[in-house]
């Protein structure tokens, strides 16, 4: 149902583009599929109409419809809105306070404790001195997994065992912040439901104990149609000043951002990334409006490939690429470090449109055909390696049978590498020239 | 409190929502127009009912309609029959074993309440009175074995755990092992939460069902899904990945006392066909219930 919807959206996008001439109908006909992805993407049905209202007072606007594209400008006019309404204008936190008090809120398992890890680790490199407060006084062994992080990340956790009163553990830990110049405290609290007026009054009297400069509403990026009650309530009790969407290394569109940023107008200041405490980053509107939207991450990608590779390893690849040094050994490596990447289904998803082009391939054959070169190649000595001109009969034959493939198989890959070599080198002179001539390749991910 | 009081009490705010809702768009306009169909629709969007089941149960009404005339017509029957249908091949029981332990693996990605539903289930059983057996086999996440371990401390119930770090697939195999040797009646497994898109974590999923499956042929008999009620269309992604790496055979909704949905249930049976046997209406052991897909139904639309 997701791809099918993300390729509507893209078909919707693709019709607008094509239109020379723009009427309400056409427009409404394209923004009708717009909402259905939006609501497919978790993003609030009020919020949904709302937005679609918005961008199409815009679309039939003047502007638009004397622009030279006057569809193109409408897709434009989508993404900015979205990157507009999930944007904002203060994502830094607030440090004025001595000590700076820091308020992790939200529901049952969205990530607060890990998030709390995450934060203090943050701001630790950014030169302050925090402090983590297990005030979490109800889920079982909640304190420990705080405990347990403070002691990965070296900073002090402040614990205090069989205590109840979160009112009582808010006090002494900021006695203890005081005597061992703790700057910035970070109270990791119980999750809760935001319809259980005890618990939520809870907060409210911690709030007011301790006054502190932030209160995150941690919000998992899977959250449905219920984020914007969450936030609504939330917001309306504690009055929060921003949240963090945690979660987003999953598949997840996101929409609940979009519902939480609309509804409270506070800033997303940060996202959670990934389960490791340094997969946590600043939030980004626009990849979020790409996201929701299902129009491929490749900044995502382009991240994700920086770390699986070595910088250096792809200069130094360059390089030979350009002087047509490229050898079966090179291949080798770059096959093995494109399989760092993940599954190519996964990579493929990312890409825009990606999902679209996923149904007519079979991507688990292309894989295996990747997993028999690489075998190919370990079969080869390594002077056949730097000088395949050397695999004669005998020699293809020896590599088929120790790799198990058949000699026609050899063939066809080495071909294919022959192939690709010849294309190396005519690229390498064709940017020399390039150079030359001052121009350079334009950037490959430029958008 | 009665079984069906606890239902309906965890989905009252649920179904007061829709109830509100639809009776609104029914009272006020009793002709149905595209108007107030959008209005139903909007109604069961709220609720995550995801977008297939609601245009099905849009169609039925608007099918009704104009087959049998406008008076006097039952939205809340029509919508609570495309419900029931969606969910009428549903069998909350737990699988037993023929003989031996039933070994069930609880699965689902992170923070939706696989370890308290473990202890949950563990609870249940026990109330039933099997012999009850834990292994805490997420060896990733912080203090996630006290977590179980402090469990089966308040619950009497034996829970086998490693050390942090060490292979899940290990700890599984002692557990089947330990639940072997002491003839527990059902083992339950509390797996790491794991996003269904990292391809390596699921892969070890896969390894630690093969290890236990080893150990115990036809191990483990249950696979259930653990998902967080307050998901959104994303709880498919989740239940369709998950299944297609291990075949679960069932589905556990978590985190329903509180908010207004349990939509999203209808949407994953439709399209995988998966029971949901158990839903959580609470943080107390006996906050577990099993699923029933007539009251469920009823219970969600009726007035």
């Amino acid at each position: 149902m997701f791809d099918s919807l993300s390729g509507k959206l893209q078909n919707a996008f693709r019709n607008l583009r094509g239109l020379g001439k723009i009427s309400e109908s056409n427009v409404a006909d394209a923004l009708r599929d717009v909402r259905m992805a939006l609501l497919e993407a978790d993003v609030n049905f009020k919020v949904a109409r709302d937005f679609i209202e918005r961008v199409r007072i815009k679309s039939i606007g003047a502007e638009v419809i004397q622009s030279v594209q006057p569809g193109q400008q409408i897709v434009k006019i989508i993404a900015d809105e979205l990157t507009d309404l999930l944007g904002s204008q203060n994502a830094g936190l607030d440090f004025s306070g001595s000590p700076t008090c820091i308020l992790m809120v939200g529901l049952h398992g969205s990530g607060k404790t890990t998030s709390s890890g995450k934060l203090a680790r943050l701001i630790q490199k950014q030169g302050r001195q925090p402090l983590l407060v297990a005030a979490d006084v109800y889920r079982p062994a909640a304190m420990d997994q705080l405990e347990t992080l403070g002691k990965q990340l070296e900073i002090p956790v402040f614990v205090k065992r069989g205590e109840t009163d979160v009112q009582k553990i808010a006090r002494e830990a900021l006695d203890f912040a005081k005597a061992n110049n703790r700057n910035t405290i970070i109270f990791d609290t119980a999750g809760r439901l935001q319809i259980d007026e005890p618990l939520v009054q809870e907060l409210v009297r911690l709030r007011d104990l301790v006054k502190p400069q932030e209160i995150l509403l941690v919000l998992d990026a899977a959250t449905g149609q219920e984020a914007v009650n969450v936030a609504t309530h939330f917001d309306q009790a504690l009055n929060i000043t921003g949240s963090i969407l945690t979660k987003l290394d999953g598949d997840a569109r996101g929409g609940a951002a979009l519902s939480m940023k609309a509804v409270t107008g506070k800033p997303i200041k940060f996202a959670g990334t990934g389960e490791k405490l340094d997969e946590f980053e600043p939030f980004h509107p626009e990849r979020m409006a790409s996201r929701i939207l299902g129009m491929g991450d490749v900044v995502s990608l382009v991240e994700k490939a920086a770390e699986a590779v070595d910088m250096e390893d792809v200069k130094r690849m360059e390089e030979k690429m350009r002087k047509g040094e490229f050898t079966l050994e090179d291949f080798l490596d770059q096959l093995r470090q494109m399989k760092k990447l993940g599954p190519l289904e996964n990579v493929m998803k990312m890409l825009p449109g990606g999902a679209e082009a996923l149904k007519s391939v079979d991507m688990n054959k292309q894989e295996r055909e990747f997993k028999h070169m690489e075998a190919m190649i370990c079969g080869m000595t390594p002077k056949e390696r730097k000088t395949p001109q050397i695999l004669n009969a005998k020699r293809r034959i020896r590599v088929a049978k120790g790799s198990g493939v058949t000699v026609t198989e050899i063939n066809t890959m080495l071909n294919k590498f022959g192939q690709m070599q010849q294309m190396m080198k005519k690229m390498g002179k064709f940017q020399k020239m390039m150079g030359r001539m001052g121009g350079g390749m334009p950037g490959m991910f430029g958008r | 409190m009665g079984l069906f009081t606890k239902f309906k009490a965890g989905l009252a705010k649920t179904h007061s929502k829709l109830a509100h809702e639809i009776k609104r768009i029914v009272s006020r306009s009793p002709k149905l127009t595209g108007e107030s169909l959008e209005e139903l629709e909007h109604a069961l969007i709220a609720a995550d009912l995801g977008m297939a089941v609601t245009q099905q149960i849009v169609a039925a009404v608007k099918l009704a309609y104009e087959s049998q005339g406008t008076t006097g017509h039952d939205v809340f029957a029509i919508a609570r029959a495309e419900v029931e249908r969606n969910l009428s091949s549903n069998k909350p029981d737990l699988l037993k074993a023929p003989s031996g332990p039933t070994v069930v693996s609880i699965v689902g990605v992170n923070g939706t309440g696989k370890t308290t539903t473990s202890a949950k289930l563990a609870h249940y059983l026990q109330s039933q009175k099997k012999t009850v057996l834990l292994a805490a086999c997420d060896t990733f996440r912080a203090a996630a074995i006290e977590q179980l371990k402090l469990w089966g401390a308040r619950l009497k119930v034996e829970v086998i755990a490693s050390e942090y770090g060490s292979d899940a697939a290990s700890v599984a195999h002692d557990a089947v092992t330990a639940a072997q040797a002491r003839k527990a009646d059902y083992l339950f497994i509390d797996t790491a939460g794991r996003l269904h898109t990292k391809h390596n974590l699921m892969q070890e999923l896969q390894k630690l069902h093969r290890v236990i499956g080893k150990q115990l042929p036809g191990a483990p008999h249950e696979v259930l899904l653990v998902l967080d009620g307050s998901t959104g269309m994303n709880a498919l992604n989740q239940a369709r990945e998950f299944h297609k790496a291990v075949p679960l055979t069932g589905l556990i909704v978590t985190k329903l006392d509180g908010t207004s949905k349990g939509g999203m249930v209808v949407a994953i049976q439709k399209e995988l066909g998966l029971p949901i046997k158990f839903i959580g209406l609470g943080e107390q052991p006996d906050d577990l219930q099993p699923f029933d897909a007539k009251q469920f139904a009823q219970a969600l639309f009726e007035a």
